[in-house]
């Protein structure tokens, strides 16, 4: 094993998210400090990138909030994160969605992955 | 004085309870072993030589053979002496990172990166030549007059100019101990330290 692999295993706490990639909408819930306390928040928006490998990986999401766009990008193993909820699967052809802030409005929709059901 | 060699492997960011990011350095510093030690009675000062790094035996002249002989040890890539080691340490003894304490403040000592022939912007940090537009034509990072007219109608010495850039020896200090590992050999330390991954530093304190 290497060394970086053999630190981040030693260093970083073990943590379980759902798969999620570029294109899904997700919720990330991360705490946040309010005066003096603690409590969680919730920033949901769709998943335009996901980089890195091991401790140093993050990804980036982004939502429309009050017709302005925000962005945020967050390290996948940060203790601030509480969880991560995938809300919508989503269907595109790139890895990094950063076309999307040149679009707003119904161009800037993502189609939703149909899943395949089991019929009964 | 205390000091050991090591080896830069990689960097790596590990988080605080506070959910702080820090980049940090992993070194793979040690085992040294003590090949050498000079007194202010036999030599004129105190120091320590410490050696780092397997050598393979057909690559080792005869009389480095012989000085590790000494140490009881096989020959070694890179010795370097310290002086006033603050450590008490006899000939063939080994150094490990558990000389350092987590939490200590070090100094890092390496060799830059190679930047190759670099002009001014780059090696000294000028700001370059006034505006794109408005006719200036394409010296953008040029660095500009580089000196007075006829009254010294030379260059004076020392003056910026453009060269070879980096392989240089610096000295980082006050980087942080951020963790040890005794048994992988591994120290963390806070930032970054110069060279490449591979390349042989000096960690001190």
């Amino acid at each position: 094993m290497n060394a970086v692999a053999y630190v981040h295993e030693q260093l970083t706490p073990k943590k379980e998210f759902p798969k999620f990639k570029a294109g899904d909408n997700i919720t990330v819930n991360y705490k946040i400090i309010e005066g003096g306390k603690e409590r969680i928040q919730g920033f949901r928006g769709d998943v335009i990138k996901r980089q890195g490998t091991g401790a140093t990986q993050n990804f980036t999401v982004r939502k429309i909030s009050d017709s302005i766009g925000v962005e945020r990008t967050f390290p996948l193993l940060s203790p601030n994160i509480e969880s991560i909820l995938v809300n919508k699967v989503g269907k595109v052809r790139r890895a990094k969605l950063f076309f999307q802030r040149e679009r707003s409005g119904k161009s800037a929709r993502i189609k939703e992955k149909k899943m395949a059901v089991a019929t009964v | 004085m205390k000091a050991i060699i090591g080896k830069k492997v990689g960097m790596t960011s590990i988080f605080g309870t506070d959910g702080k990011q820090t980049a940090c350095t992993i070194i793979e510093a040690g085992p040294c072993v003590v090949t050498q030690v000079k007194t202010k009675e036999t030599d004129g000062y105190n120091a320590l030589q410490i050696a780092f790094g397997d050598k393979k035996d057909k690559h080792a002249t005869a009389a480095e053979k012989n000085h590790f002989a000494k140490a009881n040890t096989p020959a070694k890539k890179i010795s370097r002496e310290f002086r006033d080691y603050s450590i008490e340490k006899i000939l063939g003894e080994s150094i490990t990172v558990e000389i350092f304490t987590e939490g200590e403040k070090v100094d890092v000592v390496g060799t830059t990166k190679g930047k190759g022939f670099q002009g001014v912007v780059k090696r000294h940090g000028f700001s370059g030549v006034g505006q794109q537009s408005h006719g200036q034509h394409d010296r953008q990072r040029a660095p500009g007059s580089l000196g007075n007219s006829s009254d010294a109608s030379r260059v004076m010495k020392g003056m910026r100019m453009a060269g070879r850039m980096g392989g240089d020896r610096v000295k980082l200090k006050g980087l942080q101990v951020v963790k040890i590992f005794p048994e992988k050999n591994y120290i963390l330390v806070s930032g970054s330290v110069p060279g490449h991954n591979g390349a042989i530093v000096f960690i001190q304190k």
